[in-house]
Formats: structure tokens, sequence, C-alpha cells
């Protein structure tokens, strides 16, 4: 028996089959999570080395510190929450891709089904966060005047605190570094649409499901790849998380 | 134990289902699954070859029309209006517009011929025939590659008929000139095309790129191990691999520049004064965008140049009727370019101010780059030395290669140094050291590629006739347009200028440049009778008679002259040897599919 094992193992290199034993379009997967590793990484690195090439940074505590309902005082309380419902979607996805294993039809959809909410509940609060950056208004003294500001691609409110002075009983800043917004919209944009697409193929995949595709296929394959396109978005917000919420 | 063994059903290669679905096809398919959405790599990669061919006419064509106004700086030229109209007025091209001529003939070559027209072509048509495979893994991918290639040659083809232009910021687009559409004509609508093409044909090059690379690791025949795998393969694994982690680099920052274009970001600008217009941009780096890009740049280059080296060393050994010399070192180098590609693009920003601990850290991984590239021209060398050459046309193309790419590599040498650098930075000398090393080299391999394959394409010849005279004349019009390009820009002469004459000192080249005119007119009209050959013997050129014209060891000649979809009639053939036996045992060459004999020497 184990001879027989040792020889069938030096031939997984020697054509005919697959080396690591996958089929070819999780092998694509896998090389295309390679890719946009890169996109990300390419990002991320960007909005490092100019985040650190400038004098003053805004803190995130205090850009995110809102929640619907909170108007302040609640530091990353609702990042957070997006963190969770996300890393709460990925168990959601495991134990779909699981239930396909079994081919148990009904408990892939079902799961599936969660994961697709939580990453439509990830994107609203997404949509309420920019919304809330965007709108909201914060005084910031320019040239003299004080000037009521929301934080966009091209203005930023986050500057030094000007001590001393005050409008309407909220602290005056000055204005702060721009790029600012243009990496946080642009990265967490560009997250967000992978999470976007990440739900269209999960409803694509759970249409499928439901009309009994894989069952006839005899296996959920679709469902594995989906899997991981799914927590490879989840594993890159956390980087995300990590860069623009955390340091 | 049996259990993590077992082979999951749908991993073993599926032959025999595609076979029978070739079956299939054969009954319903129209003119316009066969020839337009076909999923049939041969036809996708003839799609890809005739749409490269008609990109480089159309990006020699401007070198040739800009180089007329370079030769003959003072003089009008009826020509240039009418192909140009108002970007050409009275005859002589407008300063602005040469700019955005070099941009597009530079995008035009790197990507849309020499990426997309070589990898795509030949990728496609080999890695299946080579590995003994009936089609790509996904071929439905592969098809719709193609068509985000063509997409983005129409966005890129609409963009030289836009009232401003085309992009003219060189094909390396850096801002804040491509980030300004004040700045320059070239910089408003034509250079938002520019970008949005460059994301099409990235999509395209993954979508091959993914291809390319889960066919090889999977879909090899019986006993085609990796190491019994030609060249041509091994080349292409790695450029596939270059370009899966390279391009979403250069993905990143286009995006960036699309945004600082149009939503009023700064991830490029600072500080900026147009037309006494003071910009509100601040805190962005330009020189961030030129590492974006050089991390693509550099790898591209290689990108460029992996897959002429793969048919090149193939070539040469199937005409020398010898082995291949060191076929593991051969691999070994490939590897070592690839790993290297990534780690030097900072050498193209020496100039940048750039710490110089850092340049001199880039200048030894720069320089290490030579060794892996020496010793492959040693194996070429050594493959061809006593060899029982036959001279065909491939085989001049696959000399000529190895001959432009020693002279350019090492001038490549003299660049990579970066106290040398400072003085041949943007000048003529940077432009021969990569017309010589990428763009004449790889459109040798390119060429000595489609004379050796046609007849597998098209199951005719190419004329040989005509393909000497095409060889003479363009290795030798190369040499002379490109040798002395050197001298001027060892006189410091600048790259990208249309008129140099207010430099007294460059007066002494006028008639070196008009030399240069001269020959590159010649080189293009023989190009044209290279393509007039190619489309005449597709129709009219002498009929191949036997499965294997050249006598080769590799799959691609068991199968039919002309292979249907699905390659192989009957059983897929196995493998038992690696691809060079040429010579052995008194015998001329053996093919893949010959089982070892018992008293066989080792080769
Ligand atoms: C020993 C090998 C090589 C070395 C040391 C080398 C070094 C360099 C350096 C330092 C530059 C930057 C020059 C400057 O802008 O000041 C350069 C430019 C360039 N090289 Fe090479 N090179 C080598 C081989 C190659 C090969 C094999 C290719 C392509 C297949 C290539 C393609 C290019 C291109 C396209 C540029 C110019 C890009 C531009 O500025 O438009 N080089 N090379
Ligand atoms: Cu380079």
């Amino acid at each position: 028996m184990s001879t027989q094992a040792t020889v069938h193992q030096t031939k997984w290199w020697s054509g005919g089959k697959s080396p690591f034993n996958l089929e070819y379009g999780k092998l694509m997967m896998w090389y295309f999570l390679m890719s946009d590793a890169f996109t990300f990484g390419a990002f991320l690195i960007s909005y490092g080395s100019i985040r650190f090439s400038q004098n003053y940074w805004p803190n995130p505590n205090v850009v995110f510190d809102s929640a619907p309902g909170i108007h302040g005082g609640a530091p990353l309380f609702f990042v957070s929450i997006m963190t969770f419902i996300l890393i709460v979607s990925s168990v959601t996805m495991v134990l779909a891709v699981h239930e396909g294993h079994k081919g148990n039809r009904q408990g892939v959809i079902k799961w599936l089904a969660w994961t697709i909410v939580g990453g439509l509940a990830f994107l609203s609060c997404q949509a309420w966060e920019w919304h809330h950056l965007i709108t909201g208004e914060h005084a910031v003294l320019v040239n003299g005047q004080v000037e009521l500001w929301g934080q966009n691609m091209s203005h930023n409110p986050w500057g030094p605190v000007v001590e001393g002075v005050t409008y309407h009983g909220h602290h005056v800043t000055t204005p702060g570094p721009v790029a600012f917004g243009g990496y946080f919209f642009g990265i967490t944009g560009f997250h967000g649409f992978h999470v976007f697409s990440g739900v269209i193929i999960n409803i694509i995949m759970l249409v499928m499901a439901q009309k009994g595709v894989f069952d006839r296929r005899g296996h959920y394959l679709m469902i594995e790849k989906a899997g991981l396109y799914w927590h490879f978005v989840d594993l890159v917000w956390v980087f995300v998380f990590l860069c623009f919420y955390l340091i | 134990m049996s259990d993590a063994m077992s082979v999951h059903p749908e991993v073993v290669t599926t032959h025999d289902v595609h076979h029978d679905e070739h079956h299939v096809h054969h009954h319903k398919e129209t003119f316009i699954t066969k020839y337009v959405f076909s999923q049939d790599h041969k036809t996708i990669g003839k799609q890809f070859l005739i749409t490269g061919i008609i990109w480089a006419i159309i990006g020699g064509l401007f070198s040739v029309l800009f180089r007329l106004q370079l030769g003959y700086p003072d003089q009008h030229f009826q020509i240039l209006e009418t192909v140009f109209g108002k970007w050409a007025e009275g005859g002589q091209i407008k300063p602005e517009f040469y700019y955005a001529l070099v941009t597009m003939h530079g995008t035009v070559l790197v990507f849309f011929v020499l990426t997309a027209g070589l990898s795509g072509t030949f990728a496609n048509i080999l890695i299946p025939l080579q590995l003994g495979a009936r089609d790509m893994a996904s071929p439905f991918l592969n098809m719709l590659s193609y068509w985000f290639f063509f997409l983005a040659s129409v966005i890129m083809l609409s963009s030289l008929f836009i009232s401003t232009g085309p992009a003219a910021s060189g094909w390396t687009v850096y801002p804040p000139l491509s980030a300004l559409g004040q700045a320059s004509e070239g910089s408003k609508l034509g250079m938002d095309m520019w970008l949005v093409s460059m994301a099409m044909f990235i999509v395209s090059s993954l979508l091959g790129g993914l291809n390319y690379i889960s066919t090889i690791l999977n879909m090899r025949t019986k006993g085609m191990s990796m190491t019994r795998m030609p060249l041509t393969i091994w080349a292409m694994f790695f450029t596939a691999v270059l370009g899966v982690l390279s391009f979403p680099v250069l993905l990143s920052g286009a995006i960036l520049l699309l945004f600082d274009r149009n939503l009023g970001t700064s991830f490029y600008l600072s500080d900026i004064v147009v037309n006494g217009q003071i910009l509100p941009n601040e805190g962005g780096s330009a020189i961030l965008f030129q590492h974006l890009f050089w991390f693509l740049g550099h790898p591209e280059v290689y990108i460029i140049l992996l897959p002429a080296m793969g048919m090149v060393s193939e070539i040469l050994s199937v005409n020398s009727r010898k082995p291949i010399f060191g076929y593991m070192a051969m691999l070994g180098s490939l590897f070592a370019i690839c790993i290297l590609a990534f780690l030097v693009w900072a050498h193209h920003m020496f100039v940048t101010g750039l710490n110089p601990l850092l340049g001199s850290i880039f200048v030894l991984l720069t320089l290490l780059i030579a060794v892996p590239s020496a010793i492959k021209v040693f194996n070429w060398l050594t493959t061809l030395w006593r060899g029982n050459i036959r001279f065909t046309p491939a085989t001049l193309f696959a000399i000529g290669f190895v001959s432009l790419f020693i002279s350019g590599g090492l001038t490549g040498i003299f660049l990579g140094n970066s106290t040398i650098d400072i003085h041949l930075h943007d000048t003529m000398f940077v432009v021969a050291h990569f017309h010589i090393v990428m763009g004449v080299a790889s459109f040798f391999g390119m060429l000595a590629g489609v004379y050796h394959w046609f007849p597998k394409m098209f199951g005719r010849y190419l004329n040989s006739t005509l393909g000497y005279i095409h060889f003479w004349v363009t290795i030798i019009g190369a040499y002379l347009i490109f040798w002395p390009m050197h001298y001027q820009g060892l006189a410091g002469m600048p790259r990208r200028y249309l008129d140099k004459s207010s430099w007294v000192s460059f007066t002494q080249f006028g008639e070196l440049d008009k030399m240069i005119t001269v020959v590159s007119i010649i080189v293009f009209a023989v190009q044209l009778m290279f393509v007039f050959n190619f489309f005449y013997s597709i129709f009219k050129g002498r009929k191949v008679t036997t499965q294997n014209p050249w006598g080769a060891n590799t799959l691609e000649w068991t199968t039919p002259i002309r292979p249907g979809h699905g390659n192989w009639e009957g059983e897929i053939p196995e493998v038992h040897r690696w691809p060079y036996d040429y010579g052995k045992d008194g015998r001329e060459f053996i093919p893949q599919t010959e089982p070892i004999g018992e008293n066989e020497s080792k080769h």
C-alpha cells in the first residue's frame, strides 16, 4: 500500500492531471486573487507613502466617531459593527460551502442568502458613512473666515484645532490634508465595489442553486469559488480597516 | 491515506468530453461561431495576430511620418497635411502633435503589438498544441480576452479621431502633464480614452494570463511533466505570471490618475501653476505615479521579451538539429529574470531624486539581470555551435534576435549604472537601447515564430524568397537606424524633441538624421512586403503536404495538417521524453511521443 502511494505521489506533476488536485477554475481564482491583491497592495502602499510624507494626519478617532443616531463621542463604534457584519458573512459563506460539500441544496440556499444579507448590510453601512462624512459640516478657518466644510475629495476639515477659537460652541480647525479624502473614498470605494460584485456573484449562485444547476452537475464547486472570492474581499477589508481606522 | 490521494473527478483533464463537443460543433458551426466569436484557441490566436499586424502598420506608419519631420526639420511635406490635417498644417507637424504621435507609437507597439499581438498569438496557438490539450482551460474566457482587447483597440483607435487628438504625454503618461487637461490638448479627452482603453487592455491580459497559467499547470497530456515542456511553454508561463502580478499595479495607478483628472483629487498633484493659474491641488506626488507605472513597466518589457526568447530557443534547436544547450539553465534563467524583473523598476527613476543608497541597491539588482541574460545568450550560441543549421527565414530571424539581444543588453549595462545614467537619461541613447533590445529583438522573435508556425496555422508556407529579403533588409536597416542613435545620445541629444535646431552642437547630426529617416522608410516598406506575403500565402501559398515539415519533436506536429477544433482526431498522444532529442543515437530527431528505447543513451 505504502509503496503504491509513493508511486502515486511522484506522478502528480507528470501530466494528465492537475498537480494540485484542483479543478482549473479554482486555480484561476487563486491567481486572480493574487492579482487583485497586487491592485489593493498598490493602493495601500501609495496611501502609506503619501500619508507618512505629510506633517499632519487626521486622527481616525475624531473623524469616525458617529453612528446613525449618535452624533460624535463614539469613536470607531460604527466601523466595528461594519467589520463584525462582514466577518459574520464570511462565516455564513463557510457554512454554505460546507453544505455544498454535503450536496445539501436547501442548506446552501439558506447560508448563501444570509451571506447576501450580510453583504448588503455592509454596503448600506458604508453608504451611510460616506453620506455622513460628505454632508457633515465642520467649522474650518480659511483665510481668516470660518467656512463650513464636509469631507470630500478636495476638502478636508480635520486639520489641527485652532486654539481659543470657537464657532457656535464647536471648536474650529484649519484645513487638513486633501489626500485623506481621495484615498479614503478611493480605497473604501474600490473595496465596496468588490463587495458589491461579490453580492452579485452570490445572487447568481443562489439562483443557480435554486434551479438545481449544481445538483445536476453533481458538485457545488462554483460555490467554493465564490467563497474564495468572498473571503478575499473580507481579508482585504481587514487591511483597509487597519490602515484607515486603527493606525 | 487513499482519501488524500483521490483525484477529483472533474480534475482529470477532460479531453474526451471536449472531443465529443468538437464533433457536435462540427455540424452547427456557422461563420460567426467559427471565425468571429470563436472559442477555438487557434482561431483566437490568429485573431490576435491579425489585429496585431493591423496595429503594427498603424504604429509603424506613425514613426515613419514623424521620422520624416525629424530628418528634414525645415521641409514641408504635403503627405503630412494629407494624413494629419490641421495637426500638420502646411506640411509640418506641430510640436504638440509630435508628442501625441510618439505617445501613440509607443503605446501601440508596446502594448497592442508586442504584448497582445505577440503573447496573445503564440500563447494561444502553442500552449494547447505543444502541451497536448484540446483547448485552453476556459475557451470562453479566452474568447473574452480577445474581445476585451478588441474593445481596447476600438477605444484607442477612436481617440485618434477626436478634435483634441489622442493622448500626448508619452507612453509612460507621467503626470502632471497627463493629469491636467488645461496643460495640453493631448491631456483632454484623448487621455481619458487612453486610460479607459488601457483598463480594458488589462482585463484582456488578465483573462488571457489566468487561462495560460491554469492550462499549463492543469491540462498537460500524460507524460508531459513540467521539465518535458518545450521552452516556449515555460516562457509563456513566466510571461503570464509577470502579467498577472504587474498589470494590476498599473490599473491602480491608472484609476488614481483618472480620479485626479476628473474628480479633483490630488494623488499626483501638488503646488502647480498652469498658464499663470495656481491650482488648488496639494499633497500629492508625481513620483508616486512613476513608481506605480514602472512596477508594471519594467516587468512589461520582459512580458514582451520572454515569449520571443522561448520561441527562439525552440526554433534554434529544431533548425540546428541539435538539442537545446542547457535546458535547465535556460529554465533557471527564465525564472531568475522573472523574479528580478520585479525588483529593478527604479532604474527608470535614477534622476528623480531617488535616495542614492536606494539607487545603488537598484543598480546592483539591475546589473544582476545581466547574469541570466548572458547564460541564455551563451546557450543559444552553443546550441548553434557546430550544428547542422538549416537557414530558413525563421532561423535567420532567430539568430537576428540573439544578435540584437546582445547589442541591446550591453547598452543596458551602461544605463544600469546610475552615475552614467545621469548623463544618458532621457537622451536618444535610451531610445536606441530599448528599440534594439526590446522593440526590434522581440519583433524578430515574433517574426521567427510566424515563419516557423505559419504552416501549422494556415496549412501553407510563407514565401521564403520574400522571407530572406525581409530578414536582410530588416536587420541591416534596424542597425543602421538605431546604432547611430547611441552616438546622438552620448552627445546629449534629448529624446522626444521635435526640433533640435536651436542646439548648435547637434547640427553635426543633420545628415545622420536624414540617413536614419531614409532607412526607416525602406524598412517600413519591407514590412509591408511581409504583410503582403502573409495574406497572399494564407490563400495562395505553397501547400504543406507532410504532417511534420520541419522534422520537429514537439506535439503540435502530430496533429493533422489543418487541425480542427479539438486538435487531435483520436486520442491525445502520450509523451515519453523531453522535446529536444535531435541528432541522438544517429537519428536526426525523435518525437516526444516515441517511447524511450531499450538501449537508448541518456541525453
Ligand atoms: C542587462 C540588461 C538590461 C539593463 C541593465 C537595462 C537597463 C535599463 C535602464 C537603466 C534603463 C533606464 C534608462 C533611462 O531612462 O535613463 C532602461 C530603459 C529601458 N529598457 Fe532596459 N535594460 C536591460 C535590458 C532590457 C531589456 C531586455 C528590455 C526589453 C525587453 C529593456 C527595455 C527597456 C525599455 C523599454 C526602456 C525605456 C523605457 C522608457 O523610458 O521609455 N531593457 N534599461
Ligand atoms: Cu527597466
